[in-house]
């Protein structure tokens, strides 16, 4: 086993296991820390692929500004509910089944399908740099660029309706 | 650098956190616990999407990762300005508490 796969494999039950903490931990701040962990972790595996912008973005983005918003509107709300059974028991075995059904529909899906149809081996071994991620940005994709700057101004202005509520 | 891991490693890995993701999101009640999963399902995409990109060595899979990551921003904001909404007219936030379409 090669030094790349031990460090796949360490980095990849961190982000497992913190994805499982949050969604079986009670409270919505300890929820939200480790995701944190888990995006941080998805970012490693962008380093690793060689998508360093990726994961600075996703740094930046995701563990900076999302999860600030998350923590921000938790402490705000402060959702102080009494505790009970957070499902019927009965919804929780079905949405298990349904979830170990959907990684088995993916795995065989992944074994079957992506990987006989791909080449065994990447490509080239050059990683395409920032550059080429940069030029594509803004060459072949630029109509989309453009919609979705757009689509965060919609965003925002959405946000500031929708938070101030009533107008007298 | 260090050489990654193959390409079937990154998928399987996003196949296993789009199913916690996926879970989640049908076991818990809590609409701000209920959004992290919808993040961490995006976030399985976008693995797939760069595990692809580096696989076939094209740029388009972490374009579309970097627009997909601009449309989970923008998805949250408008999510949560829905549930702060919600919580300022009713003190509650439990989702099976809000089901009617009328304030």
């Amino acid at each position: 086993m090669s030094l790349s796969e031990v460090f796949f494999l360490i980095v990849a039950a961190i982000a497992i296991g913190s994805a499982t903490l949050v969604i079986t931990l009670p409270n919505t701040v300890h929820s939200a820390l480790f995701l944190v962990a888990t995006l941080f972790c998805v970012a490693l595996m962008f380093l690793s692929m060689g998508a360093e912008f990726l994961a600075a973005v996703q740094i930046l983005v995701y563990a900076g500004a999302i999860m600030i918003l998350f923590l921000f509107v938790i402490t705000l709300m402060n959702p102080q509910r009494p505790a009970g059974p957070d499902r019927l028991r009965s919804q929780v075995v079905w949405s298990c089944a349904f979830a170990v059904m959907l990684l088995l529909v993916l795995w065989i899906s992944i074994q079957e399908g992506a990987m006989a149809a791909l080449p065994i081996a990447p490509v080239s071994t050059t990683p395409l740099g920032l550059d080429a991620l940069g030029i594509a940005l803004f060459t072949t994709y630029v109509v989309p660029f453009e919609i979705t700057s757009i689509l965060l101004l919609v965003a925002m202005v959405g946000a500031v309706v929708l938070g101030r509520g009533r107008v007298q | 650098m260090i050489e990654s891991a193959p390409t079937p490693y990154y998928l399987v890995l996003s196949a296993v956190l789009f199913s916690i993701g996926a879970l989640g999101f049908c076991i818990r009640k809590n609409p701000l616990v209920m959004f992290m999963c919808v993040e961490i399902m995006l976030n399985a995409a976008n693995l797939s999407f760069v595990a692809f990109a580096r696989h076939l060595n094209v740029i388009d899979g972490q374009v579309i990762a970097l627009f997909i990551m601009a449309i989970a921003a923008a998805e949250v904001v408008v999510g949560l300005g829905i549930i702060v909404a919600i919580f300022r007219l009713r003190d509650s936030i439990d989702v099976d508490e809000v089901n009617v379409l009328r304030g």
